[in-house]
């Protein structure tokens, strides 16, 4: 291995919240794809109703440690996750909680747009419906409407709620993924490289609800650009090949990072 | 014989102009290969194509009009006596040349005539086969040198090549369109003919189907009813229960495949359901007709119901498994084809695997599934072996599927089995089946192909 990286094994700043405003905490996880070490003895808080962004160069481990956190990673057979993760101080990974209550608690929201071959209507309402959070067509309706308009797609759509979502330009596509996601009244949303596959503009509106959102909700967002992470996140944590490295606030990350590494990530002088 | 020596020699003629063509263009080039336009290889290959392919066109018209041409030669030196016989004796008169000249039997002994006329027939053989071989020699050959003599370090064999096999594929799926075009015309006109002879409406509409003619005047019997409608309800209730059968497995067996299965039980399992197609069908017929129908009238007449040995629902469920393949391998894969991001959004607002299953996965699948089930119901109707073997032969108008019933496809096969006089409505009546149930499958067909292209269009 390359000798740079053997003094990793601690993260550095300050990874861990005082006080218990800590929404979700994880303890010492790490996760393997068949015998690949993906993510590194990784231990980090995420403060409660803020935006914690996690960067790092491609491949290491972002996405991973992200699908840790909704159990999403038991899709995959190969995957094997050790260590605890805490939500409200309950282990996800214990062996009562109910998996699918769980990912309606945390929502996700996708690199790539995916809405379901469905009317907007339905894409919307499909949480909704499964978990029986509406009584009758009257409180779907404002479930569906409410969350259309927290996710600022309302006005564009709303002559248009029962044409496929299918038909929607990108970034509306990715908005209507995110009114999908609050319809079942998460406390965290996941987000992988949401504008990753959006022009400045539809990135700038996303941002923005980004932005209000974290007011009821806890985000975690994946992204390459640093600049978004700047704009748009109170905590950011760098990983690198599997290791958090450095977890801080937002602004010494990117003005007085600690880690070399973390220095030369983020002024582009990486690799 | 000689057909075989004539393909060696261009095969030989071919090879030396490759070997030639490429070394030329070595030669042309002094050494500095890549100072060619193309691969030395594409200069030869393109000499080769200009060997071999006039040459077998030429080979191929010669061979289809031969024959007729040295008949009409023969028979023209016939004395004036035998030229004025009737042609169905001429032909006759015509083998038995033929045959004497090549040394087989003949129908009655040989004449002066008749020997003279073999002996004519002989020569003219060997004048064509000795002029045939000259001229193939000679084409080939000379559009070889004609070639060969193009060849220079310029020269853009690589796009000529890839001109020339472009004409190839063409020419090859023109003669699959044209068969098919062929076969449907033949079907079209035998069938115009029977309609001459039984009128449409009374073939569409008629509700008695029972082709019998009496084919002395004085015969008693049957006159002969042509109407197809107690055949198509019998196919109709034969198809719908081997849909009702195979539709559900197949579906779900999919279903399991797709999402269910691990990758080694499903590299197990869907070859082994594949092997169920690859059963013929006369197998799956004696199985329905010495299995299936016995167990089924003994059930029946267990439960005081009074079933017929031979019933369509022995032959339904019978095919209706041997469909099963049909519908599970396409909609495996119109239900791989539904992308993760798909499946990956429904589990992470917390949807079950059933629940994404039945409310996602088969939504997006949908119009896959429906043209893989159109595909199932065509290839039932045009079904025929466990039919003849476990339905039966009588024609019966009815929904009943413990009755015997007839389909399309078997009425057909009985139509023409036996000695047959090929202008009785009797044998034409099998084209006009023959024409319904091409268009009844083709209709399914284009169908189910335009559904599937719609499902393409909604992922790329
Ligand atoms: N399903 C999988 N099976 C096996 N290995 C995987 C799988 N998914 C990811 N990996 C491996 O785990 C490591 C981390 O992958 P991950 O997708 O988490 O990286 P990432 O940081 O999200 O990268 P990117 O920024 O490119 O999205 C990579 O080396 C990857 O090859
Ligand atoms: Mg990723």
């Amino acid at each position: 291995m390359n000798p740079n990286f053997d003094d990793i094994g601690e993260t550095i700043g300050a990874p861990l919240l005082e006080n218990g405003s800590a929404k979700i905490n994880c303890n010492d996880v790490n996760v393997f794809y068949d015998d690949k070490h993906a993510i590194r003895k990784v231990s980090v808080d995420i403060g409660k109703n803020e935006v914690t962004a996690f960067i790092g160069p491609s491949g290491c481990g972002k996405s991973t440690f992200l699908r840790c956190i909704n159990r999403m990673n038991d899709t995959i057979t190969s995957c094997r996750v050790t260590g605890e993760v805490n939500i409200d101080n309950i282990n996800i990974y214990n062996n009562e909680l109910d998996v699918v209550l769980l990912r309606a608690r945390v929502g996700m929201v996708f690199q790539k747009p995916n809405p379901f071959p469905k009317s907007i209507y339905e894409n919307v309402a499909y949480g909704p419906k499964i978990h029986g959070l509406a009584q009758n067509k009257a409180e779907l309706d404002e479930i569906v409407y409410t969350s259309l308009e927290k996710a600022g797609l309302l006005e564009e759509v709303k002559d248009r709620i029962n044409q496929p979502g299918t038909g929607l330009s990108g970034g509306q596509q990715q908005r209507l993924c995110i009114a999908r996601a609050i319809a079942v009244h998460p406390e965290v949303i996941l987000m992988d490289e949401p504008c990753s596959a959006l022009d400045p503009i539809a990135t700038a509106k996303i941002e923005e609800l980004i932005d209000e959102l974290k007011q009821n909700y806890t985000i975690i967002i994946v992204t390459h650009s640093m600049q978004q992470a700047a704009r748009v996140s109170q905590r950011t944590a760098f990983f690198h090949l599997g290791y958090l490295v450095e977890c801080d606030d937002t602004k010494r990350i990117f003005t007085t990072p600690d880690h070399k590494l973390t220095q030369d990530y983020i002024t582009g002088r990486y690799g | 014989m000689q057909t075989f020596i004539l393909t060696f020699v261009i095969l030989f003629l071919t090879l030396i102009g490759f070997i030639l063509g490429k070394r030329r263009s070595v030669k042309i080039s002094n050494g500095g290969v890549n100072k060619l336009h193309s691969l030395p290889g594409y200069y030869g290959l393109y000499v080769a194509m200009w060997c071999s392919i006039p040459a077998v066109i030429f080979l191929a018209l010669w061979l289809s009009f031969e024959n007729s041409i040295i008949t009409t030669l023969i028979v023209s030196d016939l004395p004036d006596e035998m030229k004025d016989l009737p042609p169905d004796r001429m032909s006759l008169i015509v083998n038995d040349i033929k045959n004497l000249a090549e040394g087989n039997i003949v129908s009655k002994e040989p004449d002066e005539a008749l020997k003279k006329a073999a002996l004519h027939y002989s020569r003219l053989k060997e004048v064509a086969y000795a002029s045939l071989f000259t001229l193939i020699m000679i084409i080939s050959t000379v559009f070889g040198i004609f070639t060969y003599r193009k060849i220079q370090s310029n020269f853009r064999a690589r796009n000529k090549v890839e001109k020339i096999m472009e004409i190839i594929l063409i020419a090859s799926s023109t003669v699959a369109i044209f068969t098919t075009i062929g076969i449907v015309l033949s079907v079209l006109f035998e069938s115009i003919r029977f309609f001459r002879q039984i009128p449409v409406f009374e073939f569409l509409l008629g509700l008695k189907w029972s082709p019998q003619m009496a084919i002395r005047p004085d015969q008693v019997g049957a006159s002969g009813s042509f109407g197809i409608i107690p055949l198509v309800t019998g196919t109709m209730l034969i198809s719908f229960i081997a849909m009702v059968v195979a539709v559900p497995i197949g579906l779900m067996s999919a279903i399991y495949m797709s999402e269910y299965a691990s990758y080694r039980t499903r590299a197990i399992v869907k070859p082994l359901l594949e092997i169920l197609a690859g059963i013929p069908t006369v197998v799956y017929g004696f199985f329905a007709a010495l299995t299936v129908a016995p167990f089924i009238r003994d059930t029946g007449a267990l439960v005081g119901l009074d079933v017929s040995s031979e019933s369509a629902l022995a032959a339904g469920l019978v095919m209706g498994v041997m469909i099963i393949p049909f519908v599970s391998s396409l909609s495996d894969d119109v239900i791989n084809a539904v992308p993760q991001s798909m499946r990956d959004g429904s589990y992470a607002i917390g949807a079950t695997q059933s629940e994404t299953i039945i409310r996602v996965l088969l939504q997006a699948a949908l119009p896959g599934i429906v043209g893989s089930v159109l595909l199932a119901v065509s290839r039932a109707i045009g079904e025929t072996m466990i039919v003849v073997m476990a339905a039966g032969l009588t024609a019966n108008l009815t929904g009943n599927p413990f009755e015997a019933v007839t389909t399309f496809t078997v009425q057909i096969v009985t139509l023409l089995i036996g000695d047959q006089e090929f202008d009785s409505p009797k044998t034409l009546a099998a084209f006009a089946l023959g024409l319904i149930l091409f268009i009844m499958t083709l209709c399914l067909n284009i169908v189910a192909l335009y559904v599937v292209r719609k499902y393409r269009e909604q992922y790329e």
